[in-house]
């Protein structure tokens, strides 16, 4: 929120700070806007919203929304204490957003890709129909046009007000995956504080390479069920991201200010595979365990390939095993 | 269907009472369980253990068998039926090596190209800190891509509780079936309540609100069809329950075996792919604020006052520091 101005010392008003979770220092919003909302004394890293994610990822101007229209319905006729439209409504309002989520199309360091990006103050980034709906959307057009796809998560989990049918989401995300594995599409999971729930049971753990922020709280039930079922209090940094680090679970932990940059070398370290024709028509080949070998011997004849213990030459055409342990016994 | 929402109202105390007498007899101690159907509804089944990673998981049992004569992969929750049982079965609910047996196991039906029929009840899959340890939340994602790209027909059976994300990690299927009798839902009504009325005690009223009776589901879409059980529930006659369910299993198992493989995937994954509702409105994407002029760009590349900076989205979608949201999923 905008700073009123003037205002007095002694009738600040109460939304100029937040109070570090961490450390517990007084951080002011401005310098938390300017500092990636990163903590300036301990380096907590703060929820972002879609929008301060799609600054921080994506190259500036690069990004064209997809599917911003789909809105959610209330299918069950849901009621707790208010209607689930009601709550629909609220989080609208309170964030200018139609769901817990965005995607579109953009360059990550010169890289296109298809990104979704969940926001966890709408309804805690809950996953319903329309969350279902536009990362199938996003995984089906990464497949399409043969981009790579990544999503940025965080997220609650499934969203209670849907019933099954939000459950049913956990499948319509991951179907896209093995399509997408069969195209040869690489797929990058960003997880965020919080990441819980139905969403880390889908496609946020089934992402080829899944990065997560520093001290990020992710696991799959909540603190509070897991020591409720298990009656005993629950170790520290239990369900953090360097958990599921030491766990196998996470490929790598990013921090906030390195995060665009790691995304943009998996890129190219990561392409999309190249696809029969073009495999074909194209003289250079990827360097694959062949490539390596053929490709090689063919730029500079037999030097290579003797080094690598092959004789190409050989009238055997594939040539005989490598005499190299022979020949060291004699140097011995 | 968005006058659905207008009318929305908290349940009725008739609904209430209905959806919490099912949630019982879902969780009644004299139900039939997986293990009890099994030998009633196939042949010579052949139980195999082991993830052939961390351990055995006795919470899920599984196993080749015959239906009608053909060879069949059978995978389902096991609950137990007493202190003992249930503390070996650990009450159904799996961990991890569970959910990677089943994996195992519908792998190799998969390579043989047998059907798989899943029997679902469990409250839930275990939330403990060893599953966690384990990757409960990437066991359950891996077994659910696995199953909606397997290459066989799959049937899945919910006998009684349908518990969330441990449910559904062994029930993507071509054809689901429930028990008359049976509840299926994204969190356990008790889960349900104590978030979003902030107290267990409004577990029924949860039930109701979630419609997850085995009527609501075929309603919603997420199950094909109901197997209507025998008297007062299945407890009252475990073997007529088994007939019944043999019948729809070999009947649905026919209608799926004359599809090509190619069909069966393609059916499979739009029956995914539709599920939910929500209102396409033709609403356009949201637009970065623009800054035309030549003064602007020039000012702002110079920082002049009263110039605005390059346009961003977090112009568009500010974050919101003052209002901690703590609404939470499932």
């Amino acid at each position: 929120m905008p700073i009123k101005f003037p205002f007095s010392r002694r009738a600040a008003p109460t939304d100029a700070w937040t109070k570090c979770p961490s450390c517990e220092a007084q951080v002011f919003n401005r310098q938390l806007e300017r500092s990636l909302r990163l903590c300036p004394s301990c380096g907590h890293h703060f929820r972002m919203s879609v929008g301060e994610r799609l600054d921080l990822l994506l190259d500036p101007g690069s990004f064209e929304e997809r599917d911003a229209g789909i809105e959610a319905v209330d299918r069950l006729g849901f009621h707790d204490d208010r209607p689930y439209i009601q709550r629909l409504e609220a989080s609208r309002v309170k964030t200018g957003l139609r769901d817990a989520i965005v995607w579109g199309i953009g360059d990550v360091e010169g890289t296109r890709v298809a990104i979704a990006i969940f926001d966890f103050r709408f309804m805690g980034g809950s996953m319903g129909a329309v969350v279902g709906e536009k990362l199938a959307r996003c995984f089906e057009t990464a497949l399409a046009e043969r981009i790579p796809a990544i999503v940025v998560t965080a997220s609650g989990g499934a969203r209670m007000q849907e019933g099954t049918l939000s459950l049913m989401q956990l499948a319509k995300t991951t179907a896209p995956l093995v399509r997408l594995d069969q195209a040869g599409i690489p797929f990058i999971t960003v997880l965020t504080d919080p990441t819980t729930g139905g969403v880390l049971a889908s496609f946020a753990s089934l992402g080829d390479v899944v990065l997560a922020e520093p001290k990020a709280l992710i696991g799959f039930a909540g603190a509070r069920v897991a020591s409720d079922t298990v009656g005993e209090e629950l170790p520290e940094g239990f369900q953090s991201a360097e958990f599921l680090l030491a766990h196998g679970f996470v490929d790598a932990i990013v921090p906030r200010p390195e995060l665009r940059s790691a995304l943009g070398r998996l890129l190219r370290l990561l392409p999309v595979a190249a696809t029969e024709d073009e495999g074909e028509d194209d003289g250079e080949r990827p360097w694959g365990p062949i490539g390596a070998i053929t490709g090689l011997a063919e730029r500079f004849g037999g030097a290579v390939s003797e080094t690598i213990g092959i004789d190409v030459d050989s009238p055997g055409g594939n040539g005989r095993s490598p005499a190299a342990p022979a020949d060291r016994e004699e140097e011995r | 269907m968005t006058e659905i929402g207008l009318t929305a109202s908290p349940p009725t105390e008739e609904a209430v009472a209905e959806a919490w007498r099912r949630v019982q007899l879902a969780r009644h101690p004299g139900r039939p369980r997986t293990l009890d159907l099994v030998p009633l509804i196939f042949d010579g089944f052949f139980e195999l253990h082991g993830d052939r990673a961390f351990g055995d998981d006795a919470a899920i049992v599984s196993g080749p068998a015959l239906l009608d004569g053909r060879p069949v992969m059978v995978i389902g929750h096991q609950k137990g039926t007493d202190t003992e049982s249930n503390i070996l079965r650990n009450f159904g609910s799996p961990h991890p090596e569970g959910f990677r047996k089943a994996q195992r196991l519908m792998r190799l039906a998969d390579k043989l190209g047998m059907p798989v029929v899943t029997f679902l009840d469990t409250a839930g899959a275990f939330p403990g800190p060893a599953a966690e340890e384990r990757g409960q939340a990437e066991a359950i994602a891996s077994s659910i891509k696995l199953m909606t790209g397997l290459q066989v027909p799959i049937v899945v059976v919910i006998l009684g509780e349908g518990g969330s994300g441990g449910a559904l990690a062994i029930g993507v299927g071509d054809t689901v079936l429930a028990l008359e009798n049976a509840v299926y839902s994204v969190i356990s009504p008790e889960g349900c309540a104590s978030i979003l009325w902030r107290s267990r005690e409004e577990a029924r009223t949860a039930a109701a609100a979630m419609r997850m009776t085995a009527a609501d589901q075929v309603d919603l879409g997420v199950v094909d069809a109901i197997v209507a059980e025998p008297g007062e529930g299945a407890h009252s006659d475990p073997p007529a329950t088994a007939r019944a369910l043999r019948a729809a299993i070999v009947s649905a198992l026919r209608r799926l075996s004359g599809r090509e493989t190619a069909e069966l995937l393609a059916t499979r994954y739009a029956r995914l792919r539709g599920m939910g509702a929500f209102l396409e409105t033709g609403a356009g994407p949201s637009r970065l604020p623009e800054t035309p002029s030549l003064r602007h760009r020039i000012g702002r590349i110079l920082h002049l006052p009263g110039v605005p900076r390059r346009p961003r989205w977090s112009e568009i979608w500010p974050s919101d520091d003052h209002d901690p949201e703590n609404e939470r999923g499932a």
